[in-house]
């Protein structure tokens, strides 16, 4: 008898009682399906993740320090010295001072909150964002503390409507700026983006926000290889001028980047572990389903014993059933977590990722738990003495 | 064609062994129609598994076609019944949710004939049992007597040299039971060598040589006049 045959009769059995060979397939289906969705929704968080991180740029370094360091000493011009006697892995850097206040348009009752940015000239090299208008900080305003702005696109459009804003005046800390330029819009001109700040010299932050602690700083090395050594000279002077380690805190994109790659790994196997118990309970309801149809087939067993079925055939018989059963559920899994995966994309949850290898992957382990839970009850029926068999009721 | 010696089967039940079969040594040849007949626990149902090869015995000798078979292993038996031997059995025993044809087909697809052919064989055998109207009902959609001709099809297919009957009658009224006698006696006037199980002294007698068993042990052996 060869497989082909086996195959006939396993369709056969299972199409004779659909209901059950369905309910029995459920257990497969949930599991592929939960699998292949776990595993699209930890690639897709990861897609969107690390686009942001990744548009911040991989030369981006930020250096944090905590507010109550240690040497008080330190200004911002010793970083720049610092970032300009390397200038072989540094291209720019900018220190930041940041604060979230209302400021008030200088010719009408208009208001907006906004974030403060006080920085440097460099800043604008740094954060890739130049002015669609007028002109940026440059540094003469830093040494003169001048009282100008950069706003962005959505600022601007609070305070002054529809009207050219460089040329006008707002009122910040009952303080008048002058506004100098717009910043380009980037990210459609929306609240809580990079268009929506105002930036203005350090000088005239430290004064005006009454706030001359720096804690930011933003280095960009010069090339995406010089990264690592940037990084390294970074670390030594911050050790060497503060002499603890617990004072600041660098960060770059790269190692965020690493940082995410490990936080899926652990996410993927804990959703590995989750899908792995899931299939197993399916695999469970497979063989707890099949040794109650042995039992119910013990007669029709001892029939194909009886005219001569070997071991061989019924435990292929069994097992093919098993095999059809758990392929037909892991397909289905696979078509249902698909659609899943695609909806939750149409629905803007997280971006749709089809992994190949985990859609094979799942469906290989539902074929797997397949013959490892059909093997138990199909190794019982072919076990079976015929004579016993035919005498059971 | 049926060669016993000194064949007996032993089943230890708790303390006490019971004699299943004693001592039975049986000479049946090529194209006899013979009936076993004997009280209920007599040992006709055991005497039926060791004929048809669905057990060895606890010692003595069976050679089936010329075949020693009580050394064999459970898949040399199964092969064996699968080419020597046809089945019919009280219970009709088809497989419910096959065709008659499908039920029919069944031996042949264990001894690995191709289906073509397997169809042409089954419907050759329904023919001769007169169900070739029918052959694609399932054995729900036929009385009790067709259900019966569809199992003596089924034990027919393979051509075996021996066709082994635990009573064939036993579910039928008396007019099936007629009928499927009358089958028998026709496939034993085509020379097919027929042992029939019985408790029934009437179905017994339309054979041509009766076995009478008690105890384990053969107590009567005669031709019917
Ligand atoms: N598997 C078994 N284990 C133990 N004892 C058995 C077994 N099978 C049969 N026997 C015993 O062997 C004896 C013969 O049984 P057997 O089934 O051959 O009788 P029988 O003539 O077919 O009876 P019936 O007409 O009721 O079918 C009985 O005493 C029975 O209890
Ligand atoms: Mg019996």
């Amino acid at each position: 008898m060869g497989i082909f045959q086996a195959y006939k009769m396993a369709i056969k059995s299972i199409k004779s009682n659909k209901v059950r060979s369905f309910l029995t397939m459920l257990g497969v289906i949930i599991g592929v399906a939960a699998v292949i969705m776990a595993v699209a929704l930890a690639q897709g968080s990861t897609v969107s993740i690390t686009e942001q991180i990744s548009s911040l740029g991989t030369e981006l370094i930020t250096v944090r320090v905590t507010p109550f360091n240690t040497n008080r000493d330190i200004t911002w011009e010793d970083f720049q010295d610092f970032a300009d006697d390397n200038s072989d892995v540094f291209s720019a850097m900018s220190p930041l001072i940041s604060s979230q206040t209302t400021v008030k348009s200088g010719i009408s009752t208009n208001t907006v909150d906004t974030t403060i940015n006080g920085t440097t000239a460099d800043y604008e090299m740094i954060k890739k964002q130049g002015v669609q208008e007028g002109r940026y900080i440059g540094d003469i305003d830093i040494d003169f503390r001048q009282p100008i702005a950069v706003i962005g696109t959505y600022t601007a459009a609070e305070l002054f409507g529809q009207e050219e804003a460089v040329g006008k005046t707002i009122k910040l800390q009952n303080r008048l700026f002058t506004v100098v330029g717009v910043l380009t819009e980037l990210e459609g001109g929306n609240q809580g983006t990079v268009d929506d700040q105002i930036i203005i010299p350090l000088s005239t932050a430290q004064r005006v926000l009454r706030n001359t602690r720096i804690t930011n700083y933003s280095f960009l090395a010069s090339s995406a290889d010089a990264v690592d050594q940037a990084i390294e000279k970074l670390k030594s002077y911050l050790l060497e001028i503060y002499g603890d380690e617990s004072m600041y805190r660098v960060q770059n994109a790269e190692q965020m980047l690493e940082t995410l790659d490990s936080v899926t790994g652990t996410m993927m196997t804990v959703l590995g572990g989750i899908a792995a118990i899931s299939l197993l309970v399916g695999g469970i309801g497979i063989m707890n389903i099949m040794l109650v149809s042995v039992t119910e087939r013990t007669r029709e067993i001892g029939i194909r014993k009886a005219i001569g079925a070997k071991r061989k055939n019924i435990l292929t018989q069994f097992l093919i059933e098993a095999l059809i059963i758990t392929g037909i559920g892991g397909i289905a899994g696979l078509l249902l977590g698909c659609a899943a995966i695609w909806t939750l994309g149409r629905l803007g949850v997280v971006p749709s990722v089809y992994s190949p290898f985990w859609m094979v992957f799942s469906f290989g382990i539902s074929l797997l738990v397949g013959v490892i839970f059909g093997m138990f009850p199909a190794n019982k029926a072919a076990s079976l003495n015929p004579i016993a068999a035919l005498r059971h009721e | 064609m049926i060669q016993t010696d000194h064949l007996t089967k032993h089943y230890q039940m708790g303390d006490n062994i019971v004699k299943a079969l004693d001592d039975v040594t049986l000479h049946i040849p090529k194209g006899s129609f013979v009936s076993i007949v004997g009280p209920s626990g007599s040992g006709k149902s055991t005497l039926m598994n060791q004929l048809g090869c669905l057990d060895i015995p606890t010692s003595g000798h069976y050679r089936l076609d010329g075949i020693e078979v009580s050394t064999m292993n459970d898949n040399q038996l199964a092969e064996i019944r699968n080419q020597k031997i046809g089945f019919v059995f009280q219970g009709f025993d088809l497989i419910s949710k096959l065709t008659a044809i499908e039920n029919v087909e069944l031996p042949l697809i264990y001894a690995g004939v191709g289906s073509r052919q397997r169809e042409m064989r089954a419907k050759e055998a329904l023919d001769k049992v007169g169900l070739s109207e029918r052959i694609h009902h399932i054995p729900a959609e036929l009385s009790g007597g067709q259900q019966q001709r569809v199992a003596i099809a089924r034990a027919l297919i393979t051509n075996p040299p021996l066709i082994l009957a635990d009573e064939p009658t036993g579910n039928l009224d008396s007019h099936s039971g007629q009928e499927i006698m009358g089958l028998f006696k026709s496939l034993y006037q085509n020379g097919n060598t027929i042992v029939i199980i019985t408790h029934d002294e009437h179905i017994a007698e339309q054979a041509q040589r009766i076995l009478r068993i008690l105890d384990g042990r053969i107590v009567e052996d005669r031709e019917v006049s």
